[in-house]
């Protein structure tokens, strides 16, 4: 499978997701400038890294969003390419319009950085097939706006479409019904605040990121 | 032309910057103090012919996250 990954000024997590998606793929992804106004061809997913976009001037993402290459993926993921943003790269799909709600400063204003149990919301998509519903697993988080907020219907909509990926097990951030991933209506776009991609190898100290990036694989097709 | 945007946290949204400035300002001996929200002020140089559409367009597709935000236009 081929694959994007997404660059922009200030992000720091594009290596780490590259190697990833190497790895899982047996194929380097291609890495796809902010500048750039479209995306390879027989790409099968498109990742929006982690980081600091533009310093996080304005709202965290709000201008990565408005480059010119989030259009194309705005357009892509429209079509229904699987797109997955971490961090960072949750916050740009929301600024995006690509999932719904925002994602503010962390209640307790501490950068969280840490080991974090996620239980899997819904097993049944792409992103999480690699898992079971309701399973625990470890991912750490590194963010100061991971605190998701929307109206109370939208997060009843949300829950009752089952597009809540993943939650965290215990409140990390103040973040809304303790979301932590969040799904489009069409299940093909993930956004999610802990780092799948640091969870990868023995060394990391943890291997529970790297069943969604086989899910993908295995979903997706070579 | 000099506009003035003024960017605000919707009501009922959380505030835990606006907290923390309350908080403080307790601890300063500031007792007074019922609620504290912290918003963003954005200054803008524009061609006077600009019209209320367009800054109204910028506010909404940038300035401002109209999920959790409010925006005010004063012209100068």
């Amino acid at each position: 499978m081929k694959t994007a990954v997404i660059v922009f000024p200030g992000s720091n997590c594009d290596r780490d997701i590259a190697t990833t998606l190497g790895e899982v793929t047996g194929t380097a992804p291609t890495m796809v400038w902010h500048g750039d106004t479209s995306l390879p061809d027989g790409i099968g997913l498109v990742a929006v890294p982690g980081g600091f976009s533009y310093g996080d001037y304005l709202r965290s993402g709000a201008i990565a969003a408005r480059s010119p290459v989030m259009r194309a993926v705005v357009e892509a993921a429209n079509r229904g390419l699987p797109v997955l943003g971490v961090c960072n790269g949750f916050q740009v799909l929301t600024e995006a319009g690509l999932l719904p709600g925002a994602l503010m400063r962390n209640e307790g204003l501490n950068f969280v950085c840490r080991d974090v149990a996620l239980a899997v919301g819904n097993a049944d998509t792409a992103f999480t097939r690699g898992y079971t519903a309701g399973e625990r697993i470890t991912v750490p988080v590194a963010h100061h706006d991971g605190n998701y907020v929307a109206d109370p219907d939208t997060l009843d909509r949300l829950e009752g479409e089952g597009r809540v990926a993943f939650r965290y097990a215990e409140p990390v951030n103040g973040s809304a019904r303790n979301i932590a991933g969040l799904l489009n209506a069409s299940g093909n776009v993930l956004g999610m605040m802990p780092h799948p991609e640091r969870a990868i190898e023995p060394a990391h100290g943890r291997t529970d990121g790297r069943r969604l990036f086989e899910g993908l694989v295995a979903a997706v097709g070579a | 032309m000099k506009l003035r945007i003024f960017v605000t946290l919707k009501p009922g949204v959380l505030d835990p910057q606006g907290r923390a400035i309350h908080h403080a300002l307790n601890g300063l001996g500031f007792d007074g103090v019922a609620d504290v929200r912290q918003g963003k002020l954005i200054e803008l140089e524009v061609a006077d012919d600009t019209t209320d559409e367009t800054v109204d367009a910028m506010c909404r597709r940038l300035l401002a996250n109209t999920v959790i935000e409010n925006y005010r236009v004063e012209r100068a």
